[in-house]
């Protein structure tokens, strides 16, 4: 007769797998200092209720609202102008990094030769360096160099976006069809000529449409760069956060995100007009 | 007619580049100086020599386990509350509650990690805590609405059939729902660790713990050498982390 077996066969595994989590998760506790009583202790929650019952109503006085719409058209400024100065950067170093334009790789089916190869590899290191460093890192540092104020924030945004949209035109260059250039290029045109006429058309609605979203990107970059003093909304944010000003955090968080809704709607805008 | 609307769009967008150079007022001549350019080199040159002792080293290692520390705590902990919210915003418990817990994710993620993260160390004092909670806070928004997607598109048959056979909605849901829903519920989390280590790394500036805190400090007071293999420190993180993932993608993800 069969007996119904209540043995589970998964046991073993699954006891092994959560002691073996437990194990990973106690020293991790450990070093992040978890304590999540933090937030229901009386004393943080007065101090943290208070604060956040000044939120409303936010603060909305004359003096106030100009200084937030100061900051919100530089924060856009920042931007729009980091993402310019990224772009005179990023086009050359695309062009210089990326297999497409290769002499070599035209006559042996898109490969270049070695030394092509080489010569290369030193502006894709210079470009993921550009990159891998955050952008907030690059505004620190610039606050010190240059001072406080937007300025930091736009060489910031510069020199990371450069390292971004360089290694991504690159990589939009070659993925594209190679044929057209490669015909331009073996019946004698300049690389130039062969990428303009051969590669650009191709590409263009797709460069454009990245180079909007990282736009969009940029001014949310911009906004939390004012941390670290690089002008902007997220400056005022950080004085008005440790001056424990409520409603003023509180009407610059919907500032915020009244502009990165208007910036999400303008890119689309673009990207459907242009692209 | 459409080509003179796309020439105007990029005029206006050439007028704003122009326009915003000239708004912030910065002169590139200017930042392009000789003697600008030198003090820039002269700080530039103080970053050439990171301090390589054991001892920085040693706090430096440190500083990257908390970091890591922190982003997968915050990860995990998200986790865990997206999929709580994910369930009433995925329809389950009627409309009401899927309108309110839609708006607490909108809330949790259109406010910026570092944002949460300054307001969680006024609310949790200095140090990793608030920085692991900061980054628990904006994930749960992003992954709870992920993963209140996932649990839409998932089909509804195996867990209807549960609940014919006489299961409650609790069994509905682990043996049912679930074993279809949790690879893309841990391709998401993994996804979003990997955010998170590169966004714990820079927390700290607003004194929330990790890396970010070590270079903030160092380069308050005016330690180039230390800011400068802290810096090194944090490249080699993201880009371990970034070599890891693609790897990791390229061997088990298959397109």
């Amino acid at each position: 007769m069969l007996t119904r077996d209540t043995r589970d066969p998964a046991t073993l595994p699954r006891l092994l797998l959560s002691l073996l989590a437990l194990a990973l998760l106690w020293p991790s506790i450990r070093l992040s200092e978890l304590d999540l009583s933090v937030l229901v202790a009386s004393d943080s929650q007065s101090e943290m209720g208070r604060f956040v019952a000044a939120f409303w109503p936010p603060a909305h006085g004359a003096e106030f609202i100009e200084l937030l719409l100061q900051a919100t058209l530089q924060t856009l400024a920042i931007a729009t102008a980091g993402m310019a100065l990224a772009l005179l950067l990023a086009v050359p170093a695309s062009l210089l990094a990326s297999r497409a334009l290769s002499l070599s790789a035209a006559s042996r089916a898109g490969h270049p030769n070695y030394w092509g190869q080489l010569l290369r590899w030193p502006v894709r290191g210079v470009l993921i360096f550009l990159r891998s460093v955050p952008e907030i890192v690059w505004a620190l540092l610039f606050v010190r160099a240059v001072g406080l104020g937007p300025t930091a924030g736009v060489l910031a945004i510069a020199i990371t976006y450069s390292g971004m949209l360089g290694k991504v035109y690159a990589e939009i260059f070659e993925s594209t069809d190679q044929r057209p250039a490669h015909a331009l290029l073996q019946s004698g045109s300049g690389r130039l000529a062969a990428f303009c006429y051969g590669i650009l058309p191709n590409v263009a609605a797709e460069l454009l449409s990245y180079t909007v979203y990282r736009w969009e990107c940029a001014i949310r970059a911009s906004v939390v760069m004012g941390f670290v003093g690089a002008g902007g909304l997220g400056q005022q944010m950080d004085l008005s956060l440790r001056m424990f000003a409520g409603g003023e955090v509180a009407s610059l968080l919907l500032t915020f995100l009244v502009l990165v809704l208007f910036a999400d709607q303008l890119s689309r805008l673009l990207r459907w007009r242009l692209a | 007619m459409n080509r003179l609307i796309n020439l105007a769009l990029l005029l206006c967008i050439g007028a704003a580049v122009v326009a915003s150079f000239s708004y912030l007022g910065i002169n590139l001549g200017e930042l392009g100086d000789t003697g600008n350019l030198h003090h820039m080199g002269a700080y530039a040159q103080r970053f050439l020599s990171p301090d390589l002792s054991a001892g920085h080293l040693q706090a430096i290692g440190h500083g990257a386990l908390e970091t890591i520390a922190m982003s997968a705590l915050g990860t995990l902990l998200a986790a865990v509350f997206g999929l709580l919210l994910a369930l009433p915003a995925a329809g389950r418990f009627g409309w009401p509650l899927q309108s309110a817990s839609r708006l607490v994710l909108n809330a949790l993620r259109a406010v910026p990690e570092l944002v949460w993260a300054a307001l969680m160390v006024l609310a949790a004092g200095l140090g990793p805590n608030a920085g692991t909670l900061a980054l628990a806070l904006h994930t749960t928004g992003v992954l709870g609405r992920l993963f209140a997607e996932a649990l839409e598109n998932t089909p509804p048959e195996p867990a209807d059939a549960i609940r014919l056979q006489g299961g409650n909605a609790v069994w509905a849901f682990c043996y049912g729902t679930l074993p279809n829903l949790l690879p893309q519920l841990l391709a998401y989390i993994l996804y979003r660790w990997e955010n998170n280590i590169r966004m714990a790394s820079v927390l700290g500036f607003v004194g929330a713990g990790g890396l970010g805190q070590m270079l903030y400090v160092s380069l308050s007071l005016f330690q180039e050498a230390q800011a400068s293999t802290v810096i090194l420190a944090m490249l080699l993180l993201v880009l371990g982390v970034d070599t890891l993932s693609s790897w990791s993608r390229q061997r088990w993800v298959k397109a």
